[in-house]
């Protein structure tokens, strides 16, 4: 009984890993292709 | 193995624990998924015009996971039919590894997420035929046409042939005779494919209520079907070639793959007895996935690396 609430809880915290490693790329991604598609010299347009 | 009844949609001791990490990625289907992202690669490549590759990746991305929703969501539909087949009763559904309703709800946030990003990340043409696509495998393919009807996997083929479209357009913003020719190589691949497989796992499929057509029509009545489609299959393989799309080396290549497919076909016709008649049907299904896997590969490799005429700079350029 001990083994399997064990076992459940490796489960879960390895899903919690691996939704928080995608997250963590989506953010970077989205990141990125907002960069991409702004285009070059961003920073430096006209107000 | 094939005789195990398998819990389908109640959890079980297994799935009380939870489904590991490999058993979500098991529910998106990996290898369907690795040819989908392939053959949408060779649509975007092929396309006229450039794709910032960053731009390119992530629309492959969300490719991918409409691909692995699709996958998910057929397991979550079929449980009752993949635990009674010997070919899929060890997916997580049918194990109990993961629910049926947690394998929906997977598949549902993943197809919803994947339109919606591929919309924002390329264009909302690309989006409407990944959502196209999704909706065609699972609502037409696997709740209606797999259970009803030998054609099945003629009609449902659309969905495994729109992925070139989805790269063509996510790239272009439009469509044009081009990716219908790369949607109609796979739409014709499809059926002597799937059937060839199907010769092999008839009695799984008729133990599981699947009219497949070897199991309505007989695996003769099959083996004729292969045969017409795989003499169908070999000049539409040829196509890109005479649409530009590929040049003088692609058709000598189709040529010769699609002669080789014929032939392998009309070994499956011919032997229809005992071992040397499964080692033709296998034969037959283990080529026609090298068959088609090459045919993109030239594609692949002559827009890639030796670009189209005119303005249109390689995919690889930036």
């Amino acid at each position: 009984m001990q083994d399997a609430e064990q076992e459940r809880k490796r489960r879960q915290r390895m899903r919690s890993l691996a939704i928080a490693w995608i997250l963590g790329a989506l953010v970077v991604l989205f990141f990125i292709v907002t960069i991409v598609r702004l285009g070059g010299q961003v920073a430096v347009r006209p107000l | 193995m094939a005789d195990v009844a398998f819990p389908v949609t109640a959890g079980t001791v297994e799935a009380d624990t939870g489904g590991d990490v490999a058993d979500y990625v098991a529910l998106l289907k990996p290898r369907v998924m690795f040819l989908v992202v392939f053959t949408a690669l060779v649509g975007l490549v092929a396309a006229p015009g450039s794709m910032h590759p960053v731009l390119a990746i992530a629309a492959l991305i969300c490719i991918a996971a409409g691909a692995g929703a699709s996958g998910a969501l057929n397991m979550w539909y079929d449980a009752d039919i993949d635990a009674a087949m010997a070919r899929t009763a060890a997916r997580p559904v049918p194990r109990g590894r993961v629910t049926a309703e947690e394998a929906r709800s997977f598949g549902a946030v993943l197809a919803l997420g994947s339109v919606v990003c591929l919309g924002l990340m390329a264009n909302f043409l690309a989006a409407a035929l990944l959502a196209l696509t999704i909706g065609f495998y699972v609502f037409v393919y696997t709740m209606w046409l797999k259970r009803t009807t030998p054609q099945n996997i003629v009609i449902g083929g659309a969905a495994g042939a729109f992925p070139p479209m989805i790269g063509w357009a996510a790239a272009t913003g439009s469509l044009s005779l081009e990716p219908f020719v790369l949607f109609l190589i796979i739409f014709v691949w499809t059926p002597p494919h799937f059937w060839a497989l199907a010769l092999l796992r008839t009695r799984d499929y008729a133990k599981a209520g699947v009219p497949m057509l070897p199991v309505v029509a007989g695996p003769d009545a099959t083996r004729l079907q292969i045969l017409i489609y795989s003499l169908i299959l070999a000049p539409v393989g040829m196509l890109p070639a005479i649409i530009g799309l590929g040049s003088t080396l692609y058709m000598v290549v189709a040529s010769i793959l699609g002669s080789l497919f014929v032939v392998m076909a009309f070994a499956c016709y011919s032997e229809r007895e005992g071992e040397a008649a499964d080692r033709a049907a296998k034969n037959l299904f283990a080529y026609s996935v090298l068959y088609l896997f090459l045919l993109f590969a030239v594609l692949l490799v002559e827009q890639g690396f030796f670009s189209h005429g005119g303005a249109s700079p390689s995919f690889w350029s930036l």
